[in-house]
């Protein structure tokens, strides 16, 4: 047994994903970072909404939780502020971390609580068959957009830099080795961390949209993915059709929500509690 | 001593709360709930507990589940409108099995309805609102010193049993300043289920009927919780005779304890030929009432719900062998008075006076209905 596989609980295989399905990889790379970080099985919660990503969990040997459609940061966020010194991992598919859990994703940023969050951009609603999600390509054909999605999709690096996220990646399924070091290099921050992880979706995706293999769809991705140099060269009305990668941002300075919390707001609150007793103790006499 | 105070009705909860062992409360600010929450900030920190205000209510219980499961006595306020949002966190509440206790602070509905109001409209809710079969236990504490107990009780009880706990306020309870002896810390009877180191991952594995121990992640064996149904291990299935168990232990674990958790305050029944069901602040209206009507010579009682469900029932048929009267007095166009249709046999008389227009009953409305119905 690899080290790693030490992260994985086989007891639950076999799992629902569709063969060639790039839940599979990510599984692995966040089980290699892990073991690569030596994080204790138990000091780890990983938490994830609804959908095929939000299946992942369940093949955790870690601690393991599997919520609500969107909300999965919600409840990271009361894990994570209980027990700060715990590895809380939340995964999200595209329409759970920005269509119905858009909200708490902004929210999570911007109190940069230390959770780490692997978004999975498989461009589609997976679980629910096939319905455009508010990452699908425009004018992709899907159950919910039969005639072309006129939608753009959100940008995702750009509304988490709004929204003050201290760490912000992308990688893609495609290239294993650089995803499972970005994710590693997420686990290793201290704040809120997002990597995006573009998957591909050629069962509920690619089939409408001549790529119904996930060869074709593997290619359709490399054709996407740019460095961040070759991407500032494109012109900006091409630029919502690639997917750059690598990371874009990574603040290392600005304090985590619990750092802040145990280390500045309770000791003050509790200094102040103090001396607000002695003087009233010194009045009394 | 007993220290006496004087106290607003969200601060007791809130400091009830605390003495309960509350060390986790995340919320949203609503109208009339909003003091307990900013008691909670203010007091939270000076424990070394934690305290944070989410992005709505959904976000609220979410983060209270997730620090229940870590180990943590988790409380969150709110009212009508952010209860709503609560719904299907609080299924999931039910289904994972996590202690959880959730202050509805009810005003006038539906939507924003009147949130400066008092209403009694929300207790179907607490009962059917989330979606699936689902066992819940709500107290509704109606005077000074229930507040405090009955918020003791609702951590009590859900640490025990495993299951979401909601407290029902009535916002004139909750925003009225009464006077009121807090209990000592060593009177308290706090149940704490010490985690229980559990063995293996038969986290759900249980008898029918036995209280499930308590469970918190970051233990020695890394465990799943899932909203999905599930089998021993927390594992998700759809196999049906591991889903009937599964249902039948969820429900059985509230269902067979039922004299734990049902509790009532009963005043002047025993020779009385009327009795009030009611609760809450109607059921301080009818208590001055059934006084106002015993000295007048009318045998009158009052039923005063604490625990509102699971329904008193069997408490109530077995008044109901003697009593052949029943009026129902709620501030709502009609809730528990159909609880009061299933429980009552057909020799028993029942009447209900209703209102929902935000003006509580006064004891001289209550009066003159025992007296319309004694005719
Ligand atoms: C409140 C709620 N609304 C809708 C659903 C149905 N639902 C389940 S998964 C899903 C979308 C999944 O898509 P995505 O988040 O992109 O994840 P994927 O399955 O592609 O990994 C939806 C809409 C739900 N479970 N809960």
């Amino acid at each position: 047994m690899r080290d790693y596989e030490r992260y994985i609980r086989y007891r639950t295989f076999p799992t629902p994903w569709c063969p060639g399905c790039g839940d599979g990889i990510i599984l692995k790379a966040i089980a290699m970072a892990f073991s690569e970080l030596k994080i204790q099985p138990q000091d780890i919660v990983v938490v994830a909404g609804i959908g095929c990503s939000g299946r992942l969990p369940t093949f955790f040997n870690t601690n393991t939780l599997h919520t609500t459609h969107g909300r999965a940061l919600t409840f990271a966020t009361g894990i994570k502020l209980a027990k700060p010194d715990k590895t809380v991992v939340v995964i999200s598919g595209d329409g759970d971390a920005l269509a119905i859990g858009g909200n708490h994703l902004i929210h999570a940023a911007r109190r940069n609580i230390g959770i780490k969050m692997i978004l999975i951009n498989n461009g589609i609603y997976g679980m629910t068959g096939g319905q455009v999600s508010p990452l699908t390509p425009q004018k992709f054909i899907t159950e919910t957009t039969p005639y072309g999605n006129i939608e753009p999709k959100f940008d995702t690096v750009n509304l988490l830099k709004a929204s003050k996220a201290s760490f912000v990646a992308r990688e893609t399924v495609n290239r294993p080795i650089p995803l499972k070091q970005v994710i590693k290099k997420s686990f290793q921050h201290k704040g809120f961390s997002v990597v995006e992880v573009i998957s591909n979706c050629h069962i509920n995706l690619g089939r409408k949209n001549n790529m119904k293999d996930p060869i074709a769809m593997s290619r359709w991705i490399a054709d996407k993915t740019v460095t961040q140099a070759q991407f500032e060269k494109i012109p900006v009305q091409e630029q919502n059709t690639k997917y750059p990668v690598g990371i874009f941002v990574e603040d290392k300075e600005r304090l985590e929500y619990t750092e802040l919390y145990y280390k500045h707001i309770v000791p003050t609150t509790q200094a102040e509690t103090i001396k607000a007793n002695s003087t009233a103790k010194r009045q009394k006499k | 001593m007993k220290q006496r105070q004087v106290l607003q009705g969200n601060t007791i909860v809130a400091k009830a709360a605390i003495a309960a062992g509350c060390d986790f409360f995340a919320g949203y600010p609503i109208t009339p709930s909003s003091e307990i929450a900013q008691f909670m900030s203010m007091e939270m920190p000076r424990l070394g507990y934690d305290f944070i205000q989410m992005e709505d209510e959904i976000s609220s219980l979410g983060a209270c589940i997730g620090a229940s499961l870590a180990g943590k006595k988790a409380m969150t306020a709110t009212s009508g409108p952010g209860f709503s949002l609560m719904q299907e966190h609080l299924g999931l509440a039910v289904m994972a099995e996590i202690p959880i206790v959730i202050v509805n602070v009810m005003r006038g509905g539906p939507s924003t309805g009147m949130p400066t109001k008092p209403s009694q409209s929300d207790i179907m809710q607490t009962r059917w609102g989330t979606h699936g079969d689902h066992p819940i236990i709500v107290v509704y504490p109606a005077f000074a010193s229930q507040l405090f107990s009955e918020t003791i009780r609702a951590f009590n009880l859900s640490e025990k049993f495993w299951n979401p706990v909601i407290i029902l306020l009535d916002e004139v309870i909750a925003k009225a300043r009464e006077d009121i002896a807090l209990p000592r810390k060593k009177d308290l009877n706090i149940y704490w289920e010490k985690t229980k180191q559990i063995e293996d991952l038969n986290i759900y594995d249980r008898e029918i009927g036995q209280n499930p121990p308590r469970v918190d992640f970051f233990k020695k064996y890394p465990i799943h919780i899932d909203s999905l149904e599930h089998d021993k291990h927390g594992w998700p299935t759809t196999d049906p005779k591991i889903v009937d168990k599964m249902q039948t232990l969820r429900m059985q674990k509230i269902y067979n304890y039922l004299d734990e958790i049902i509790t009532h305050e009963e005043y002047y029944l025993d020779d009385a030929e009327i009795m009030v069901f009611s609760f809450g602040i109607s059921a301080r209206s009818s208590l001055a009432a059934v006084e106002m009507a015993r000295e007048q010579g009318i045998k009158v009682g009052l039923f005063q719900a604490l625990t509102i469900w699971p329904f008193p029932k069997l408490l109530l048929r077995e008044k109901f062998k003697k009593i052949k009267k029943i009026l129902v007095v709620e501030m709502n166009m009609g809730q528990t008075i159909y609880e009061i249709e299933r429980t009552a046999t057909d020799d028993v008389e029942r009447q209900a006076l209703l209102r929902a227009n935000g003006v509580p009953f006064t004891p001289t409305e209550v009066l003159e209905a025992i007296k319309r119905f004694k005719k």
